[in-house]
């Protein structure tokens, strides 16, 4: 019998309407990698924050057993208390302030005098950079690493807590594959030389399948299992048997390729980095896109996959933006967003929170932002009729919510990427540029999304997806151009597309280039 | 979705926005009984809307910038330079008070213009550049006036404010003309009320159940019509309630019901995801200035036309007590929250806290204190409400 370091027994978590967590197990093996599977919404963000302390004791039912001991954590002090440190999803970390700030932020190595004895912070945080595999200097502003270095920094904070528990919520939903791929094998050390035990949640399977030993799945607030991870190829289909509780014998839905006439051309397109004179961040791009079809733009992250877009969508980025782009054959110039949705563009942003969305307000509103002009007669803005379109996108996009004039905010983040959907659709646009459109969600919502992708090919519309999940841009295009280093390296029909292949295009850097550019 | 809402869900589903009419009935009781009823006597009335009625109609304006994400310290300032305007020429110069009128309101466009344009158009935060407009208007405010007061007014020019409409249709004691035009008011506001629900229905949304809502119009006409008795028992109606009236409901349905209002709601709730939805942030910003630069510029009018003159030290605080009125009136600090009604009804809450507590005697300085920890709690209130409503 191996020994638990933490069993969490009938976990019950009930909100004013909602039961969010019922009767919910989770027991935890010392020194494993435990995974959490579970749709959005299934309750596990929530059964970690009943962990940690941000819903404290009394607030839900059950037992938390912590080292054979039930803990009763007020708060998250308490929990981190015990060496159960929590990594959210989105980071905590001060951009201002220095790495070694941000590590001992709330926990400040304090010299006899009472004063911050700065030589001695540097230097811990030197040696805990040291151990999470980071060559960067502690006093640099955090402002200035890219994500996954900002990831480790926080697991570098956790290490001096002196962890026992790391939980991690999403840890690689923003890293690239080199940054996830050293994170995972940093967790794997972690374990192996320290006897770190962490929890993962993560919806991208195949991690959890690499780095975890096991992992429990969730459902509508109900464990369902527990499995142990081996090598047998299906267990990802197994996994995702008991996320979504129905087989989904194919992640991607099946599509009539029915391809017209030439839509978009962009040509010699290149864009500027805003503040930073002489950088290009998008190289004499050119592409096109044609009537119902769906165009893969594959690269990692820092390519210029969003910067072209955005620069496209009505000069949205970037600065000393030259190169033609044509509708239909004709030359058109779109100075401005309204300009671009005119023409017929729209962009779903990667960051629907912080771009897409007016998170405080309802989703009728959300959803015709982008094309309030279609409801409005000389300024007057028809406000039966707004409903009426929304109840109409909430039936036909299956937007999960009790009622359109529901907080945004409070929906889950499949529902919220259909309300940016719902908006760029209702605009009438007719080449969607689609920024991650499955970025944070999670799989039984992301089929939705492809579905929704299909109807709009097959009403003869256009749709560019920007994605760097490369088996999603296999299942779901037509052809797919790569992008590395700002510069079209590629484009190759799906027919003929293998990862292997997309991948040494999208790395492949052209000679001329200067690297000391980008960072 | 048709259906009926019962009145439970009528009070909670909003508490936000229904808590602030509950506190503004309690603080009328409470004055009410503290002052003898002196609150509520027909002069009184009268004089609490002619005495506050520059602060609501700055606090229409306000509400705007605040739910746009800015803030507007300059409008005291702006309050004094117009009226100043306007004094020069009437007073002064001798001409006609229209023309004063007019100056005023050009002035308001041209000061509006001037700070949209830097808020705008350069990106200088309007916390900065309504500060510098709050010195800079205040300095030309003396330099037009040479440093001295200016009265007073002819009376054409004291009416705008200071007037009343009555005896129109005479009256036993009474005003019958006033009681005629609020209770015209009250139908047609009943008759409104019941075309939205019409149109609800056809578009099957929920509406509240059939005797709710008569209560409800019930309700609001006994209040209407016990105001208009008070008016007519006093002096008729005051033109600047008429002023005030046609601004309210001329703005209340520019923040809910134009293209306009609502980019003024996204901006201030998402600015980023405004833009990227084609909002033309800058000329909205713009416009919200501009607006506030006429209002205040109407609110200068009517204060220089009820002080009878032109003072350099006109409008001092006006701008706190505009500010205060929107976030009593539950406008978010954040903005992307706030409604013209709201801030008119914090604006009341105001007036009648300072008419009540000066009936009694109460001394300034803990007039200021009351009104300092009133605001204080508002806003506490309405961060309790909030994190209540996220703690999901």
């Amino acid at each position: 019998m191996p020994k638990h370091i933490l069993e969490m027994r009938k976990i019950t978590k009930v909100f004013p309407g909602v039961k969010a967590l019922s009767d919910v197990e989770l027991s935890v093996i010392d020194g494993e990698i435990h995974g959490i599977c579970g749709e959005n919404g299934a309750g596990k963000s929530t059964l970690m924050k009943v962990l940690s302390g941000v819903y404290p004791y009394g607030t839900y039912e059950g037992d938390i057993v912590f080292d054979g001991e039930v803990q009763k954590f007020h708060s998250i002090p308490d929990s981190e208390h015990q060496g159960i440190v929590i990594i959210h999803q989105e980071l905590a970390l001060i951009p201002y302030l220095s790495v070694a700030e941000n590590i001992f932020l709330g926990n400040e190595r304090r010299g006899s005098n009472g004063m911050i004895d700065w030589n001695e912070t540097n230097h811990q945080a030197m040696k805990l950079l040291e151990q999470v595999g980071l060559h960067e200097n502690p006093t640099t502003p955090v402002m200035q690493l890219g994500v996954g270095k900002q990831q480790l920094i926080e697991i570098a904070k956790a290490l001096s807590k002196d962890v026992r528990l790391l939980i991690l919520d999403e840890p690689t939903s923003a890293l690239n594959d080199d940054d996830s791929e050293h994170l995972l094998q940093l967790l794997r050390t972690l374990k192996e030389e320290q006897g770190i035990t962490s929890i993962m949640i993560s919806h991208k399977l195949n991690e959890i399948a690499e780095v975890c030993d096991r992992t429990t799945i969730i459902r509508d607030g109900h464990t369902i299992e527990t499995i142990d991870i081996d090598e047998s190829p299906g267990i990802q289909d197994r996994i995702i048997r008991g996320m979504v509780g129905r087989d989904l014998t194919n992640r991607y839905p099946k599509r009539e390729h029915v391809v017209g006439d030439e839509v978009l051309r962009v040509e010699n397109w290149t864009v500027h980095h805003p503040t930073q004179p002489g950088r290009i961040v998008v190289d004499d791009a050119s592409f096109t896109v044609r009537k119902g079809e769906v165009v893969g733009i594959a690269g990692v992250m820092g390519a210029g996959r969003t910067e072209l877009a955005m620069s496209l969508f009505g000069r949205s980025y970037g600065r000393d933006i030259s190169g033609h782009m044509y509708m239909h054959g004709e030359e058109i110039h779109a100075r401005d967003v309204s300009e671009a949705i005119k023409h017929g563009l729209a962009y779903a942003t990667e960051d629907r929170k912080r771009y897409g969305l007016n998170l405080i307000d309802d989703v009728r509103r959300n959803i015709s932002a982008a094309a309030l002009f279609k409801l409005a007669k000389r300024g007057w803005v028809n406000g039966n009729k707004e409903i009426k379109v929304a109840e109409e996108y909430r039936g036909s996009m299956n937007i999960k919510t009790p009622s359109v004039l529901q907080t945004v905010g409070n929906l889950s983040g499949g529902n919220q990427q259909k309300v940016v959907l719902s908006k760029w659709i209702y605009s009438d646009a007719e080449v969607l540029i689609l920024d991650e459109p499955t970025r944070g969600i999670d799989v039984g919502a992301k089929y939705e999304i492809y579905t929704i992708i299909n109807r709009l090919v097959a009403a003869g519309k256009s749709v560019i997806i920007i994605s760097s999940e490369l088996p999603e841009l296999l299942g779901t295009c037509d052809r797919i151009y790569t992008l590395a280093f700002g510069v079209v390296t590629g484009e190759v029909p799906v027919a003929e597309a293998t990862q292997e292949k997309l991948m040494t295009l999208m790395t492949q850097e052209k000679a001329t280039k200067d690297k000391e550019v980008r960072a | 979705m048709t259906g009926t809402a019962n009145i439970r869900e009528l009070l909670t589903r909003n508490l936000r926005t229904s808590g602030i009419y509950i506190a503004f009935v309690a603080i009328i009781a409470l004055f009410a009984i503290l002052t003898d009823g002196t609150l509520l006597s027909p002069g009184n009335v009268t004089n609490l809307i002619l005495q506050y009625s520059y602060i609501l109609i700055l606090a229409i304006g306000m509400v705007m910038v605040i739910i746009a994400g800015h803030i507007d310290l300059s409008v005291g300032s702006v309050v004094a330079l117009t009226g100043a305007v306007s004094a020069v020429l009437v007073i002064r110069e001798g001409m006609p008070w229209w023309v004063g009128v007019l100056a005023a309101l050009g002035t308001g466009v041209l000061i509006g213009a001037w700070q949209g344009f830097w808020v705008a158009f350069v990106g200088i935060p309007a916390f900065i550049t309504t500060l510098a407009g709050m010195l800079l208007f205040r300095g030309l405010t003396l330099l037009v006036l040479s440093n001295i007061s200016l009265s007073p007014f002819p009376s054409s020019y004291q009416k705008i404010a200071g007037g009343f409409q009555n005896g129109i249709l005479g009256g036993p004691g009474y005003d019958v003309f006033t009681l005629v035009v609020f209770a015209v008011a009250v139908v047609g506001f009943a008759f409104s009320a019941w075309r939205t629900r019409r149109s609800r229905i056809a578009y099957e949304q929920p509406v509240e159940a059939f005797p709710l809502f008569i209560l409800k119009l019930v309700a609001v006409a006994l209040v209407v019509m016990w105001f208009a008795w008070q008016l007519a028992n006093a002096r008729g109606l005051p033109n600047v309630l008429i002023i005030l009236a046609v601004l309210v409901i001329a703005y209340t349905l520019v923040t809910t019901r134009t293209v306009f209002g609502r980019h003024v709601y996204a901006i201030g709730g998402n600015l980023a995801a405004a833009m990227l939805s084609g909002v033309k942030v800058r000329w909205v910003n713009f416009g919200v200035m501009l607006n506030m630069g006429v209002l205040a510029s109407v609110a200068g009018i009517v204060y220089s036309s009820r002080s009878n003159g032109a003072q350099p030290a006109a409008g001092n605080m006006f701008e706190l007590d505009a500010i205060a009125a929107c976030f009593i009136g539950g406008a978010a600090v954040t903005g992307g929250v706030g409604r013209v009604t709201g801030a008119i009804v914090g604006g009341l809450i105001m007036a009648v806290m300072s008419n009540g507590m000066q009936l009694m005697g109460v001394d300034q300085s803990v007039q200021a204190v009351v009104k300092g920890l009133v605001l204080l709690l508002a806003v506490a209130f309405d961060v309790y409400n909030k994190r209540r409503a996220g703690a999901r």
